[in-house]
């Protein structure tokens, strides 16, 4: 599904990210870690086409995606979320969620004015889709809810659900468990895990809790300092030398 | 969130705005006049409201693309209007006016909405004044002397009938799930094209948009005062249509139509400070910056859950 | 055209330029704002000095260069304070919020300050001439005309800009507005005093639009409200030129748009779009390079 091959970005004479080979398979949950500064949300934005790679490629659906920018990107599959949760911040949940559906309503400018019947009924289909996804994951009574106004975790999952609704086919997931509670923690991997088995999706996973990533990631890549160090199951990198040395007795488990 | 039955209520403004015409000639002709400049200033001030609040690209410029719509539609009306008398030919020259405007603001719009914030507004105010410039030294239109003798055809059906027009096309368009695109690219860009949104093409649509609807405002203000002048279309218009925006609340129709509204009457009232008038315009942009940015009719009409 | 008399003129212009382009500057580089009044202080500074020299020729004798510089200090001291006074009410209490509340709040000073003085109350719409602080001497130079004033204005822009220049380099008070400029919060935690620097910051910049001032009105056919709105202008875009927050930069700016404003002056048909040039150039290099001339660009992290 995704390739990298030798990924690199240089910033000035900062080398941030250098030389990744990086594959998720289709329906493979990848992890990558680091310690902070490694260059894991710098890999994303390679991804997701924020930044432009300095050289190397990358791979998506078979496709290059060099120079594509990031929404064209999202139309053809990848989704992601973000370190900070960047939801729209004047909208409702459910309009949060409508304007990722929007990739697929189809509905444009003039449609929107004139407001003839095809319009009519592709909105109350775009809404009818959203409610439905917003139901499954427990969100739909807030849907008119002002989307920051939600608790922290709630507004976590939301960001995930307005992803799902761009109908991806990867799913990057930036520190989604990133201040989180231990329970929320657990129902986070439980949600990763059945949006995974649901939707058909890859996910790559970035995140530094090593209980999530151990416990639900089939294959985890490690970076440090933008280089790969590490790749394999959760036991090996568990044991994996280089990998105890670069975080250095953080915790591992 | 789609208000049903949308269109009915663009019907009924613009048959109330074709009846409230046909009560003009009993009308005192100086109040006539005000409401007319009222309907105008709606126009441009929900038109800036879609680049400004809806979709948080902070244009100055905004009298740049009054100015095209208005010197063009009325250049249509000295130079062919005299051979085409039709009922139809105001409002095509109006749109006329407004499509120039629009193809100027794509023009403008597409080198400048990689700025942000305060480079965007600078470079906007400097397209305006380059217009202004330009259209002082167009001998076709009068120059810097302006443009004189525009025939009188505005009148409040065509004022208030494009009023309810350009309300209801802006607010039709940001209440459908093509529209809440705008607000996305204003409240968070780069999530925005994450999910889909193309946000250049989002910017710059809401630009020609804006612009559009400014030219037709433009060439209703021409064949109402039937004089133009190409330094009553500089950087300080722009600035009056901003300070409606943000008086109104930046992205809320109702509170920007009510801004419009009070900031054209506001002059009328204030008849006898006229000397003052200017110096408490200035106060008054600067209290509301420091005290109510948010504008001055903010209710929190959204439901706040405690976190 | 003559073109060596068209520059020397250009160079008169472009120092005043300069000048002003300086405070602009310098108020960009520590607040990250444009001060849209900084043309109006250069308009009070005029005016200062306006009211202010009669006295000071009564005590000095007219036309004394001691009293010239009497009335420049003076002017700049008033000016100085207006800066930092502005500073306090208007822009101090919109520290935190999004730049464009403060554009807009200081468009709205420039306007209040305009249309105050231009009530009939205060100072009056109408130009008023300006006293001669200096004799005028005009020097031939083979067939060049030079101007003892335009000197003079090149004379004090070289001075102020290495005294700029000194006072951010290499004194306490300039390291300290460094820090300010690159990072407010991280200057607060290492104790520098950033409210106060901010003060001073507008302070000297209102200075040296108070001494542009005179030097322009001393060139201008009359002082009037709004002197200072055109050449402000120019001279942030001479500013923007240079590279904002720049100070050799402001001066580069400021002396190649003087010269380009000239040498089109001087070309039959290009004069009318003199206003135009200005803003031609301005969104050009904010398009071509946002960092101006000498600026070096900054990298947004996501």
């Amino acid at each position: 599904m995704l390739e990298l091959e030798k990924a690199t970005i240089k910033f000035g004479g900062l080398t941030a990210v250098s030389e990744l080979d990086l594959n998720v398979g289709e329906g493979e949950l990848v992890g990558l870690i680091g310690p902070n500064g490694a260059g894991k949300t710098t890999a994303f934005n390679m991804i997701t086409g924020v930044y432009r790679p300095t050289s190397g490629q990358i791979r998506f659906a078979g496709k290059d995606t060099l120079g594509i920018k990031p929404n064209k990107l999202a139309a053809r599959g990848i989704a992601r979320t973000f370190q900070n949760i960047r939801l729209f911040a004047s909208l409702s949940v459910l309009d949060n969620i409508r304007v990722a559906a929007r990739l697929h309503n189809g509905e444009g400018y003039f449609s929107a004015l004139w407001r003839g019947k095809g319009w009519k009924s592709a909105e109350a289909e775009t809404e009818k889709n959203a409610l439905e996804l917003l139901e499954i994951f427990d969100l739909a009574e807030q849907r008119d809810e002002l989307a920051v106004s939600l608790p922290y975790g709630d507004q976590r999952r939301l960001e995930i659900v307005r992803a799902l609704a761009t109908k991806p086919k990867l799913l990057l997931l930036d520190e989604p468990a990133a201040g989180m509670n231990p329970s929320e923690k657990v129902d986070l991997m439980r949600l990763i895990q059945f949006v995974k088995e649901r939707y058909n999706l890859s996910v790559l996973l970035v995140e530094h809790d090593m209980k999530v990533v151990m416990g639900i990631c089939e294959r985890i890549a490690v970076l440090e300092y933008g280089i790969k160090i590490a790749e394999g199951t959760p036991k090996e990198i568990q044991c994996h030398p280089k990998v105890i040395e670069a975080y250095l007795g953080a915790a591992a488990g | 969130m789609p208000f049903p039955g949308a269109k009915r209520w663009l019907l009924l403004g613009i048959a109330l705005a074709i009846l409230a015409s046909y009560f003009t000639p009993h009308c005192n002709r100086y109040y006539l006049g005000v409401a007319i400049d009222v309907g105008i200033a709606i126009i441009l001030a929900t038109s800036l409201n879609l680049i400004n609040g809806h979709t948080g690209q902070f244009s100055l410029g905004h009298a740049g693309f009054m100015a095209v719509g208005g010197f063009f539609s009325a250049w249509i009306s000295l130079n062919v209007g005299e051979a085409v008398n039709a009922f139809w030919y105001f409002p095509l020259s109006l749109i006329a006016g407004g499509l120039l405007a629009a193809a100027v603001g794509l023009f403008v719009g597409v080198p400048s909405l990689r700025l942000r914030g305060d480079y965007l507004a600078i470079v906007t105010l400097g397209f305006g004044e380059i217009i202004r410039v330009i259209a002082q030294n167009t001998e076709a239109i009068g120059a810097a002397s302006g443009l004189k003798g525009i025939p009188k055809l505005t009148n409040l059906g065509w004022t208030f009938g494009f009023a309810a027009i350009t309300i209801y096309a802006i607010t039709a368009l940001v209440n459908s799930t093509y529209g809440r695109g705008f607000i996305a690219v204003h409240d968070d860009e780069i999530a925005a094209e994450s999910n889909g949104v193309d946000t250049t093409r989002t910017k710059v649509t809401a630009f020609i948009t804006g612009a559009f609807f400014a030219g037709i405002a433009g060439g209703l203000y021409a064949h109402h005062k039937q004089f133009l002048s190409p330094t009553g279309f500089d950087w300080l218009k722009s600035v009056d249509i901003v300070v409606m925006v943000i008086l109104g609340g930046m992205g809320r129709t109702v509170g920007v139509i009510a801004a419009a509204i009070l900031l054209t009457l506001m002059p009328e009232f204030l008849r006898e400070f006229s000397q003052y008038r200017m110096i408490l315009y200035a106060l008054l942009i600067i209290l509301l910056m420091l005290l109510r940015p948010g504008g001055l009719f903010t209710i929190n009409l959204k439901r706040r859950k405690k976190a | 055209m003559d073109w060596l008399q068209q520059i020397i003129n250009g160079l008169g212009l472009g120092a005043i330029y300069a000048l002003i382009a300086l405070g602009y500057t310098m108020v960009y580089g520590v607040l990250r704002f444009i001060n849209f009044a900084h043309s109006d202080v250069l308009m009070l500074g005029a005016f200062t000095a306006f009211y202010v020299s009669p006295e000071i020729e009564k005590l000095m004798g007219s036309q004394s260069v001691f009293g010239c510089i009497m009335v420049f200090v003076v002017a700049a001291a008033v000016c100085a304070c207006i800066g930092m006074l502005i500073e306090r009410l208007a822009y101090r209490p919109l520290r935190n919020r999004p730049k464009l509340t403060v554009l807009i709040t200081a468009i709205g000073v420039s306007l209040l300050i305009e249309f105050t003085a231009q009530n009939e109350n205060v100072l009056g719409a109408s130009p008023r001439p300006f006293p001669q602080l200096l004799p005028e001497h005009t020097i031939h130079l083979g067939r060049l005309v030079v101007s003892s004033n335009d000197i003079l204005t090149v004379v004090v822009t070289v001075i102020l800009l290495i005294g700029m220049w000194f006072i951010v380099q290499k004194t306490r008070v300039g390291t300290a507005m460094r820090a300010v400029s690159y990072n407010q919060q991280a200057a607060s935690l290492m104790g520098v005093p950033v409210n106060r620097i901010i003060s001073f910051t507008f302070g000297l910049g209102s200075a040296l639009a108070a001494i542009a001032g005179i030097l322009y009105a001393i060139k201008a056919p009359g002082i009037e409200p709004l002197m200072g709105v055109q050449p402000g202008l120019r001279a942030f875009v001479a500013a923007v030129l240079g590279g904002i927050g720049n100070l050799p930069g402001a001066v580069l700016g400021g002396v190649i748009l003087g010269l380009l404003e000239t040498i089109a002056g001087g070309i039959p048909g290009l004069s009318n779009y003199r206003d135009a040039i200005a803003f031609g150039i301005l969104i050009i290099i904010l398009l071509v390079k946002p960092a101006g001339l000498l600026g070096r660009s900054s990298v947004e992290k996501v």
